[in-house]
């Protein structure tokens, strides 16, 4: 820069604007060259990380080919290898979990978007929900195995012996298992859920829930037949992107599902997931199952790229004008 | 016949029956929810809270069948990753972010840029780790503070880059005219108005992201690994050495048999769990003054 100050002086009767000087204009050239070629590296950085991991995992999808999809051992001695299990754990869970923390979720967002309570206990409750995914979630494994499990374990056993002759509660809970897992996983989602929800319950403008009131509709006639529906993009939108949540959702599910490569209906039974499986055989893999992991990690990179921009188109459409209906 | 309907609320209503019913079960829904937030944080106090001492922070690990012993290896080391992430992620988040809120708003490069961003923030974090591993682990042939740092930095991007974008559109356009009056560039419109008054803002973004990485364990596993030593030893730090994080540190105790072990655990995630929720607090407070 020309020294400004001289400038500033000599410009007329004391003003303190003046042109842009040449070496100002070469800097605001640069300046905006650098973000600019910083947001192309956003692009670069994502087509890389997709050619990285892609790259390492291609001699093992070539060598394995569709057949890893559809297996269900996992020997890497007798170097045979199927991910069918962890693939069935992980929609699973996450379809549990989704089923729990969705349920909660949009009852909470209900709560909070409508005038329940006074706006100062909202907030307190609001940011309660909110911190709900602060908590890493290492720490809800820790919890889940020492706190959690042990106090569903009787009820768990319960239900098996007594209803034991529904496939869902066919083993008994012996420690680690689905059900402890999709349950600290509906934990997990339920902010993100419940999040998205309200926003879309906000978005809905105050007269057409006026115009329900006005023509007698008592509270939850408005929102189960009025907001709802008019929101329901939004919510399920906000399913979607929890569904994608629990499908990546690594440590908590590492510590509590058992890892135990089966495919079972049972919620008490131990069983896996792609993300836990990366996570316990990454460590001590070897150069050849290295290849096989990345296979599975792509696997997984597909199935939540998928869900994460399906939500992501869905809340961009509901965000559109004209795109609710209103 | 009465001129005017009967107003007062009737429970004895069919309708006024099933909306009390329904109001009555989301609080008790919400309620619930909060319920697995306090017990947490109940237990962390009681559990890991009675091996609150100098020692804690000061000791390294303990060996198998050891009393005693600390976890101030794990905090230095997650301090050290989380530092390197943000060396990455915060300027690199920002500058894109400028470009996305203001250079080249509807530009065909931005709005991929941001979609791109925002399928970020849904990918796995232990995919983050898998890449690292394929980048830096496998290139450089050790596990290292510098892999899970990039790993980390994958993770905090796309906060920080949303965040930034966000708080920069939400500074006035009358703030930004005036200075283009006066004669600015719009780089110096960036520097002297829009950044300072986007500010709050993105400091917010930058400790949430902070927060989350902070806590994050999957892509650590295989990109630090873990170490029973200092990363700095007798003044020098070596960032090309396996390093110990809180965060794995609480997943490798988890599993031990050794009562000595799991407490260190559970005081471990009264550490972190506090380091998070300070971070998350403080940020909450700045975004709520700036209104």
């Amino acid at each position: 820069m020309a020294s400004p100050e001289t400038d500033r002086k000599a410009g007329a009767g004391g003003s303190i604007c003046r042109p842009p000087t040449a070496a100002d204009r070469l800097a605001d050239r640069v300046f905006r060259g650098l973000t600019c070629a910083f947001a192309w590296l956003t692009l670069l950085l994502i087509g890389y990380i997709v050619w990285r991991i892609g790259g390492t995992a291609l001699p093992a999808m070539k060598r394995l080919g569709i057949g890893f999809l559809t297996g269900t051992t996992w020997d890497p001695n007798q170097q045979k290898y199927g991910i069918l299990p962890e693939i069935w754990g992980t929609l699973y869970s996450s379809l549990l979990a989704l089923s729990i923390g969705g349920f909660f979720g949009v009852a909470i967002a209900i709560f909070l978007s409508e005038d329940f309570l006074p706006d100062r206990i909202r907030v307190v409750l609001k940011a309660t929900v909110e911190l709900l995914a602060a908590i890493p979630s290492v720490v809800y494994g820790l919890w889940g195995i020492y706190i959690l499990i042990p106090m569903i374990r009787p009820l768990a056993n319960w239900l098996h012996v007594h209803l034991g002759w529904l496939p869902f509660f066919s083993t008994s809970l012996t420690g680690p298992g689905m059900f402890p897992a999709a349950l600290v996983l509906s934990i997990m989602i339920l902010p993100t859920v419940a999040a998205i929800s309200q926003d879309a319950l906000g978005a809905i403008p105050a007269r057409t829930r006026e115009a329900a009131f006005g023509l007698g509709a008592t509270r939850w006639e408005t929102i189960l037949r009025v907001l709802l529906p008019t929101a329901s993009r939004g919510i399920f939108s906000a399913l979607v992107l929890g569904f994608g949540r629990a499908l990546g959702e690594t440590m908590a599910l590492a510590m509590l599902i058992g890892n135990s490569n089966r495919l079972t209906l049972s919620l008490f039974s131990p069983a896996d997931t792609l993300a836990a499986l990366l996570a316990l055989n990454f460590p001590e893999a070897s150069n050849l199952e290295v290849g096989v992991l990345m296979y599975a990690a792509v696997i997984l990179l597909t199935i939540t790229l998928l869900v994460n921009i399906a939500g992501e188109m869905i809340i961009s459409f509901s965000a559109r004008p004209g795109g609710g209906r209103s | 016949m009465k001129a005017t309907p009967d107003f007062t609320r009737n429970l004895t209503e069919p309708r006024a029956l099933k909306s009390f019913i329904l109001s009555t079960l989301t609080v008790a829904c919400t309620l619930l929810a909060c319920v697995p937030l306090f017990s947490v944080l109940y237990v962390l106090v009681i559990r890991g809270g009675k091996r609150f001492s100098l020692e804690l922070f000061t000791a390294l690990p303990p060996t198998a069948l050891d009393t005693g012993g600390g976890i101030g290896n794990a905090i230095v080391g997650t301090l050290v990753m989380v530092g390197i992430a943000s060396l990455i992620a915060v300027p690199f988040g920002i500058l894109a972010a400028i470009f996305l809120a203001e250079f080249g708003q509807d530009t065909r490069i931005a709005t991929i840029a941001r979609f791109s961003a925002k399928t970020m923030t849904g990918i796995p974090s232990i995919l983050a780790g898998v890449f690292a591993y394929a980048a830096v682990v496998m290139v450089t042939g050790t596990y290292s503070a510098v892999a899970g740092g990039i790993a980390l930095s994958l993770l905090m991007l796309p906060t920080v880059m949303l965040t930034a974008e966000e708080s920069i559109r939400m500074v006035p356009r009358i703030m930004r005219e005036a200075a283009v009056g006066m004669g600015c560039t719009p780089s110096q419109v960036m520097w002297k108005v829009t950044l300072p008054a986007a500010m709050p803002g993105m400091i917010t973004g930058v400790m949430l992201a902070v927060a989350r990485a902070a806590g994050e364990t999957a892509p650590l596993l295989f990109t630090a690994l873990f170490s029973d030593y200092w990363i700095f030893q007798g003044g020098a730090g070596d960032l090309m050495e396996p390093t110990a994080s809180l965060a794995v540190l609480i997943y490798n105790f988890s599993g031990m048999p050794f009562e000595n072990q799991i407490e260190l655990a559970w005081a471990a995630s009264l550490v972190l769990v506090l380091m998070v929720l300070f971070l998350n607090i403080t940020s909450r407070l700045i975004s709520q003054r700036k209104r």
